[in-house]
């Protein structure tokens, strides 16, 4: 087969349309405009590390790495009841927790938009049970929220396809040589899940902390994350050359922690789309 | 036993923080009041006025159009360079999958706005056009990474055996490998189509002159508060997405058996 | 006699400096049963694929009845291959893969069922038409691809290792089919095992190959008699190699004593090989025999028992259908024309 024709639109797209790009984020990035035209410079990128853009990157990262935990310790018992042997329809329970990962996006985080609200359907029936009403919405809290919602089955599934691939003669190997099932847990089903639970922490976190929607609906936009930083540079502030040195900063933050990531998951590629 | 119940409630309250919101939002596109509050009766006319909305009709021809298209692009690109790739030796190969995983991996603001800088850079108006022309780039590689196993699959001597039988190689490339790999493309196809539905901020920051798909529809119209059009319209885009799934999910369980 | 169907002449192919095959030349008769034969990575599968048309010889040619066809692609050659796992098209039934190749020929329908029904009707399958590849077992898989080549009507089947996949029972009667077919047919069959039972069952002529070279080419009863080296004898059939000093012609001394034999032209005092096959060696009353030994296990091979029998430190494996237990002191007595004297190979 001539493997160069196959190939050459699919080269020649992608060197359009994704490399191209690219040097042209780094090209604005790393210039500033002055009277004098474009100007080589590394201002956009010392503008980045000023307090006021370091506490929108830190809360980005702690609200994001909130959502994680939570997810991890929401998520992993799941993956463990949706991996236990004796469950029928397991095909089924799997598939119905893939399914509102592909409802669209927006609408689920509309969806709590609409329960959250002060008259929304959580508040009616707090007052009819005579509870005082909860009134997060536009606040942190419902901004994480928000996220657990949107990002929990990109932590199960990837430590449930884990899971399910562990051997279960190793388990019984440890019952016994006499270890309980808690023990059992630590050292056997705990270790060997570690390439699930840090490849569900990569798909959890890495969502989280680029995204600009939740924080924008859920939060009112009093929440800035990174991600709107970047959409408020490109589409209001019009400073072209400060959003791209965000998304470069954003980038190679992500490409480098999936690289290291990458080496703990080679066993599960591309487990988590499905 | 009392572990069993556990884990049994425990699904429960997992999948119910999991549905509540999407039903919550089905059951009150049926309802007459405007409040989320109260439930004044049954009624379709949120999906009457949804029909009536120019704008969500708008909306929806651009996303119907765009997925189209873009994923009947996507999967003729993205099939031919999984053929080539999986032909390919082995450093060539892994430098192209790594082009290939960049957009899977790239944050999506990121590429959108890559894209809008190029568009606007080639001086290209912000519209369908290049809302197409970004939906096909970010489909590609999911259509190859749907494509290349079912190659992989593939016994390698059944090109040769076609050749061996008299067959040039387009006659074998169009009789033997494109039927055999051909859930495999079907499935990139659907995913494409999925994703392409889907997708907001890649969309975002791509389109302009008027034209938007049904996500950026959502968006602008939540921001102004809530609006009982968007359940109605949840629940057809729930439906869709559900059916598609499950097509998507027979097809996958349909190979495996096979391949048992 | 009449050309030859298939000549190589001084073909070799390398893959990034690696040389597979070193300046081979062999040529294929009409009608003739050839087998490569050799361990893997001798490059009998490379050879065969080069005279499919799906490798290229980085330096040499390849003649179909004299002509040049070194770069004529696979499917403009009169030759068809038997692939190693079948390749069977899983997306067509038994009758469509069959057809496959008459299909692109663009034959007529009616003709193209009618030879699809005699070909199966030849393989054993009659009736198979509409089955689909995944319900056929792997000995009938391995017919339908035998009569997917065949219905062709090649001048040459290559056939790569078709029968590996079978169980020892299916493999012999396949050999068996398969050279009833070729003797039906008249077709050449080039054929490649590692299998060397195999290769001496069904070949008219058979190819030693090791490292890329062929080592010997010859009729199964001269490659088993005969081995040209201490590979081929050891490669086929079991052998006791030894080294040995050829004193002059038709005298050699090894394992401590002189023995006559039949071969001649070393020079005096050479470092030779000595072969000798194990059912060539008689143990006899310990007074009858030329050497002296012990016999330290036994093992009944079903035929016959392999028994081990050390003799002034050297060990000797013996087959016989008479067994003696272990422990007994024997005699040992080899017959001059059973002794094989061979030039000593460079270990590699």
């Amino acid at each position: 087969m001539k493997e160069n024709r196959v190939v050459a639109p699919y080269l020649i797209w992608m060197t359009i349309f994704i490399v191209l790009p690219i040097i042209l984020v780094i090209f604005f990035g790393v210039t500033i405009r002055t009277e004098s035209g474009l100007q080589l410079s590394l201002d956009n990128f010392k503008r980045f590390f000023e307090p006021i853009y370091l506490m929108v990157l830190w809360r980005s990262i702690r609200l994001a790495l909130i959502s994680t935990v939570i997810c991890l310790i929401l998520g992993y018992p799941m993956a463990m009841i949706l991996a236990s042997n004796g469950l029928k329809m397991k095909n089924t329970l799997v598939l119905l927790f893939i399914i509102p990962m592909w409802m669209n996006f927006l609408l689920r985080t509309y969806a709590w938009m609409t329960l959250l609200e002060r008259g929304g359907i959580i508040n009616t029936i707090l007052n009819f049970l005579k509870l005082p009403s909860l009134n997060i919405l536009y606040t942190e809290q419902a901004v994480i929220l928000g996220m657990v919602y949107n990002f929990l089955p990109f932590m199960v599934l990837p430590i449930y396809s884990v899971l399910i691939k562990i051997d279960k003669s190793l388990l019984e190997a440890a019952e016994d040589l006499g270890a309980d099932s808690i023990t059992v847990f630590r050292k056997v089903t705990f270790p060997l899940s570690i390439s699930g639970v840090i490849s569900g922490i990569t798909m959890v976190f890495m969502p989280a902390v680029t995204t600009f929607v939740i924080s924008r609906l859920l939060g009112g936009g009093q929440f800035t994350l990174i991600g709107n930083l970047i959409e408020q540079q490109f589409l209001f502030v019009g400073d072209w050359s400060f959003g791209s040195a965000i998304s470069i900063v954003m980038m190679i933050l992500i490409l480098v922690s999936m690289g290291f990531m990458s080496k703990y998951e080679k066993e599960n590629e591309g487990a988590g789309l499905w | 036993m009392v572990m069993k119940h556990i884990k049994k409630l425990y699904a429960f309250l997992i999948f119910f923080f999991l549905y509540a919101p999407i039903m919550v939002l089905i059951i009150f596109s049926f309802n007459e009041s405007k409040s989320r509050g109260s439930w004044d009766g049954l009624t379709l006319k949120w999906y009457i006025e949804l029909f009536k909305d120019r704008q969500i009709m708008s909306a929806m021809y651009y996303t119907l159009s765009v997925a189209i298209l873009s994923s009947l692009i996507a999967t003729a690109i993205g099939t031919a360079a999984a053929i080539g790739i999986d032909n390919m030796k082995r450093f060539k190969k892994s430098m192209i999958m790594n082009l290939t995983y960049l957009p899977v991996l790239n944050p999506d603001i990121v590429t959108g706005i890559a894209l809008m800088l190029l568009f606007i850079f080639m001086r290209i108006r912000l519209g369908f056009l290049t809302l197409l022309l970004a939906h096909i780039t970010f489909n590609i590689p999911y259509v190859i990474i749907s494509v290349l196993p079912k190659l992989k699959q593939l016994n390698k001597h059944i090109y040769e055996a076609a050749l061996d039988l008299g067959a040039s190689p387009s006659y074998a490339l169009r009789k033997v490998i494109i039927p055999e790999i051909m859930p495999g493309i079907i499935t990139g196809f659907l995913l494409a189509f999925t994703l392409s539905l889907d997708d907001f901020v890649i969309s975002f920051f791509t389109t302009g002159s008027g034209v938007s798909n049904l996500s950026i529809t959502i968006y602008s119209m939540a921001r102004r508060g809530i609006n009982p059009k968007i359940n109605a319209l949840s629940t057809i885009m729930f439906i869709t997405v559900l059916l598609l799934l499950i097509i998507i999910n027979n097809r996958m369980s349909k190979n495996n058996t096979i391949k048992e | 006699m009449s050309q030859p169907i298939i000549k190589l002449t001084n073909v070799s192919k390398s893959y990034d400096d690696h040389n597979v095959l070193k300046n081979i030349n062999l040529y294929v008769r009409r009608n003739e049963f050839l087998t490569l034969l050799g361990p893997s990575g001798c490059g009998k599968t490379t050879t065969l694929r080069i005279i499919g048309g799906f490798e290229t010889p980085s330096s040499g040619e390849v003649l179909f009845e004299g002509m040049d066809i070194t770069s004529i692609p696979p499917y403009q050659r009169r030759v068809n291959t038997v692939f190693q796992k079948y390749a069977l098209f899983p997306h067509l039934n038994v009758a469509d893969n069959i057809a496959f190749g008459l299909n692109i020929k663009k034959m007529d329908k009616g003709l193209i069922k009618e030879k699809v029904k005699d070909i199966l009707t030849l393989v054993n399958l009659p009736g198979f038409q509409k089955r689909s590849i995944h319900s056929l077992s792997g000995g009938q898989q391995q017919r339908v691809a035998i009569a997917r080549a065949l219905v062709n009507e090649p001048e040459v089947l290559l056939l790569d290792e078709p029968l590996g996949a079978l169980d020892l029972k299916l493999r012999k009667d396949m050999q068996l089919e398969l050279k009833n077919i070729q003797q039906k047919l008249g077709i050449t069959f080039i054929y490649v095992t590692h299998d060397q039972e195999e290769a001496l069952t069904m070949s008219d002529t058979v190819v030693v190959m090791k490292d890329g070279t062929i080592q010997q080419i010859g009729s199964p009863v001269d490659i088993y008699n005969e081995p040209k080296n201490s590979f081929v004898a050891d490669f086929i059939g079991e052998s006791n190699i030894i080294t040995g000093t050829m004193i002059k012609d038709y005298l050699v001394d090894f394992a401590g004593r002189k023995f006559d034999c039949v071969d001649k032209g070393f020079e005096a005092n050479e470092e030779v090989d000595v072969i000798i096959r194990p059912e060539d060696i008689k143990l006899v009353k310990e007074a009858d025999g030329m050497l002296l030994g012990q016999v330290v296990s036994v093992i009944f091979k079903g035929v016959h028992y392999e028994m081990m029998v050390t003799s002034n430190g050297i060990s000797w494996m013996i087959h016989s259908t008479l067994m003696v237990p272990v422990g007994s002191k024997v005699g040992i007595l080899i017959q001059p024309s059973d002794i094989h004297i061979m030039k000593k190979v460079k270990a590699i």
